[in-house]
């Protein structure tokens, strides 16, 4: 079934449009890289806030209104590139394990956004002020989302030398 | 004279080091990549609230204070960053014309973000009474960072000596 799903990517017009150009790869990847950094660097601006490390003049409600907009924006945008990149060798991508690898991290991140919104969050009216210290759920999910972020960037980069 | 250089550099022990140990080149451009996110979105918020379409809640000093000093850090690990994966690859790098036109496009952004620091240090006000100005700025300089990640990418693709 998957691996039928995987062939049917490679044959798709746009997977072979990839493969085939001498061009379309390093630009749809000049766009992914473009995307990814504004993801990260955004993600990394509120996990330094939540570590009470960066931007403490700000409540991170006021912080996450600023840049959460350009960080799904700009997430949309490394996900079709990434898909794009994905489908032009899609059975050769699907049987590296840091392009595996690097799926669940951004799986992993997902569930540590959601702890974050049902826990810490829920009682951010307790805490949630400029200059105010962060609890220590706050920290834990901004500690680990940024040794996610880079280790989604460590193992994105690895593919390419596989 | 390029050439020679590189073959030179190519054959130090420290640029063999490099290449033999087959982790430190992706480890490298890793770090790069983290700092070039740090950079880029630093410079991306700067640039929008000059041209005005985010961060008006702060004044552009509050967010120049904000993010200015990590890009400079970040830009002082880019810079060590770059300089191990030219001494591990030096004709990838140096024979290489896109690795040239990202380094122009780099000095060029530089400039345009000395220029603006020092005014916004010395001139109280400029870029909020300059707002035609300030537009123009932080458009040109978005628009040459993001050359800039674009050719550091390109460089793995371009041909070079």
């Amino acid at each position: 079934m998957i691996k039928d799903l995987l062939h049917a990517l490679e044959a798709s017009p746009w997977g072979t449009a990839v493969r085939e150009s001498t061009w379309l790869f390093p630009t749809i990847e000049s766009i992914h890289v473009l995307s990814l950094v504004l993801v990260v660097g955004s993600i990394m601006v509120v996990d330094l806030r939540l570590l009470n490390l960066a931007s403490r003049q700000r409540s991170v409600k006021e912080l996450t209104d600023e840049v959460l907009p350009w960080t799904w924006t700009a997430f949309v945008c490394a996900a079709i590139t990434g898909t794009l990149l994905f489908s032009s060798s899609a059975m050769r991508y699907s049987g590296i394990w840091q392009f595996e690898a690097k799926m669940c991290m951004l799986v992993l991140a997902a569930i540590n956004m959601g702890i974050f919104h049902l826990g810490a969050l829920r009682s951010a009216d307790q805490w949630d002020r400029a200059h105010g210290r962060t609890p220590v759920g706050a920290r834990v999910a901004g500690g680990v989302s940024l040794g996610i972020w880079v280790t989604v960037v460590a193992l994105g980069r690895w593919i390419g030398f596989v | 004279m390029i050439k020679e250089f590189c073959a030179w550099l190519a054959a130090t022990p420290l640029s063999e080091h490099i290449q033999d140990a087959f982790w430190v080149i992706p480890t490298v451009q890793t770090v790069h990549i983290v700092s070039i996110a740090i950079v880029m979105t630093s410079m991306a918020m700067l640039d929008l609230r000059l041209v005005g379409i985010a961060g008006r809640r702060q004044t552009l000093t509050e967010m120049a204070h904000r993010f200015l000093p990590w890009v400079w850090i970040a830009l002082i690990v880019l810079l060590c960053s770059g300089t191990i994966l030219i001494i591990g690859e030096p004709g990838r790098e140096l024979q290489s014309v896109v690795f040239w036109i990202k380094m122009s496009l780099l000095v060029a952004a530089l400039i345009l973000t000395l220029i603006f620091q020092t005014v916004l240090r010395h001139r109280k006000g400029f870029w909020e009474n300059h707002r035609a100005v300030a537009a123009l700025l932080g458009s040109v300089s978005l628009v040459i960072w993001i050359g800039i990640v674009a050719a550091g990418r390109w460089i793995a693709y371009v041909e070079h000596g």
